[in-house]
């Protein structure tokens, strides 16, 4: 059996964590991961600089939508700067699985922090990982 | 071509041997490689020829006059004729060697549909159709104000023809770029009445004979249409090397694609003129070895005979639907065995695509997860991604078996 479909990973696939889309919202962005199609929207509203409210939904494989569901977790009530300079390494870690031989599902992985991402730097104008360059138009 | 009125069986067992990858384990299983459609693996006839070539016939083609350039030119002239016989061509005039069958899509929307399309226009694709038989007529539509129509499909993802009456209404037909057999969902489409359809319009039909190709014959006089495209990688060739077949008429009225040198009859500063077909459309130093390797791959198909190909994998196909049917929360997706290539894709009702081809992958057995490059024939279906099974001579019942027991370990974490 695949060591990727580890306990908290299927966990959080089958009972995500903030699901749902927060309206009204201070920042929104929704991303596709070309290669499999999969997508995640992300909605976020601050406090002060702070990340108060997180909502995550798209659809998706496993790594996916579980890794957006640990990231929600992950950023809620942080400070908007460090989150958007957030290294991939503390998701990754977060997630536990070996994908590091794996540049397909790596891609799935980081597909929500990337989205996340993208809406800080609408919102706040923070820096945009250069993959996500070109999308940060509406 | 080796077409006789009773296929021979196939001596799956002996020829599998023929495959060096099948002598290696993956994660601790032998290879079930189900995902043919995507690339095939190499016997080593071909691989061994190529090194072959490499070794003592390599240098570059039609230019030098040394005795390793005539060799050279000879194993990839060589080539096209093969490719000719294959396809029964009327001159190897007709058969432009590419980089893959994308490019040789893209060479006739560029040369022939920038250059021929304006409003009023209609250029017709299928919502089955690759992306590659797809974007490129959306775009030169786009390009030159022409209407791009799609022929829709129906809930078994047949073509359905009725649907041409209406396209027709929108404009003067000029095109209609089809697949033989869809790659996603595996159906063989009636190309044959579509390009006779095409023909009394006075349209070009452009046909992409990817995963055809490799499987069964192809006649392009009985076909009807006025070009066809298909890739060397995935019947048993090397990557790089890809055919668009031309009527020679077509061929000679277009204008060029890639310009450069080899396309070239004379240069000069006021005015260029093109080389005789088919090396007006071969700019630039060709993928040599890789057209030799194709050739290699048709003469390996030949011996063992297409006809008999198709029966075997026919068997599998039909086998595989039984089996998938049988097994639980999955739904096959298209049509019946006997009107499907060697393809058969499906959902689980409990885990994504990319997480059943995940946990396939360790029991050794390779499928394709994705979208397929056919989002359109995904939005059709209603889903975002399916899993694909695909089939050809090096498989096995027993590759399915093993296909059907990975299910149940996926449901066994998924459900």
């Amino acid at each position: 059996m695949s060591d990727l479909y580890r306990e908290l990973i299927l966990d959080h696939y089958k009972n995500p964590r903030n699901q749902g889309e927060l309206d009204p919202r201070d920042a929104y962005a929704q991303g596709t991961n070309p290669l499999c199609g999969d997508d995640v929207a992300i909605s976020v509203n601050f406090e002060g600089d702070a990340i108060s409210e997180i909502r995550f939904h798209g659809r998706g494989c496993a790594i996916s939508q579980a890794s957006a569901s640990i990231l929600t977790e992950l950023v809620e009530g942080r400070d908007v700067n460090d989150v958007a300079a957030l290294d991939k390494g503390e998701l990754l870690e977060e997630l536990g699985a070996p994908l590091a031989k794996n540049p397909a599902r790596l891609k799935c992985a980081l597909l929500g922090l990337g989205v996340l991402k993208l809406a800080l730097h609408r919102a706040r104008d923070t820096p945009l990982p250069e993959e996500w360059e070109g999308f940060a138009e509406r | 071509m080796s077409s006789t009125a009773t296929a021979k069986t196939l001596d799956v067992a002996r020829l599998k041997a023929d495959f060096p990858v099948f002598e290696e384990r993956f994660h601790g299983h032998d290879l079930a490689y189900l995902d043919s459609a995507n690339s095939s693996q190499k016997p080593r006839q071909v691989i061994e020829a190529l090194h072959e070539f490499y070794e003592h016939s390599y240098a570059n083609v039609h230019r030098a006059v040394y005795e390793l350039g005539e060799r050279s030119t000879a194993g990839y002239e060589g080539a096209r004729e093969k490719v000719r016989k294959l396809l029964g061509a009327a001159s190897t005039r007709e058969i432009v060697f590419t980089r893959n069958a994308t490019e040789a899509l893209n060479l006739v929307a560029h040369a022939w549909g920038l250059n021929e399309l304006g409003p009023g226009d209609v250029v017709v694709s299928t919502v089955l159709e690759h992306h590659s038989n797809f974007v490129p007529w959306q775009y030169v539509a786009k390009r030159t104000g022409a209407e791009f129509a799609v022929i829709p499909a129906d809930d078994q993802g047949e073509l359905d023809l009725d649907a041409l009456g209406q396209l027709e209404r929108r404009g003067r037909v000029r095109l209609v770029a089809v697949g033989m057999i869809s790659n996603s969902i595996g159906t063989i489409n009636p190309v044959q009445t579509i390009a006779e359809w095409a023909r009394e319009r006075d349209a070009l039909t452009v046909v992409d004979a990817a995963q055809a190709a490799p499987h069964r014959h192809i006649d392009v006089e009985s076909l009807g249409a006025d070009f066809v495209a298909f890739t060397g990688h995935k019947m048993l060739g090397p990557s790089g090397i890809g055919v668009l077949w031309g009527r020679a008429e077509r061929l000679l009225a277009m204008e060029p694609f890639n310009l450069g040198g080899e396309m070239i009859r004379s240069v000069a500063i006021e005015e260029t003129t093109w080389n005789e077909l088919p090396h007006k459309f071969e700019a630039g130093t060709p993928p040599i070895a890789q057209a030799f390797g194709l050739g290699e791959a048709i003469d390996y198909l030949d011996a063992l005979g297409l006809d008999s190909i198709e029966a075997h994998e026919h068997d599998l196909t039909a086998y595989a639907m039984e089996q998938l049917a049988a097994s639980e929360g999955v739904t096959v997706l298209g049509p019946p065995a006997e009107r499907r290539g060697s393809i058969v894709s499906f959902v689980l009702d409990c885990a994504h695509p990319h997480d059943v081809a995940q946990i396939l992958d360790t029991e050794g057995v390779a499928v394709r997860a994705g979208h397929h490059c056919t989002q359109p024939a995904m939005d059709h279906f209603g889903t975002p991604a399916t899993t694909r099974a695909s089939f050809y001579l090096y498989n096995t019942r027993a590759d399915i078996d093993r296909l059907i027991d990975g299910l149940a370990t996926v449901r066994k974490t998924f459900a």
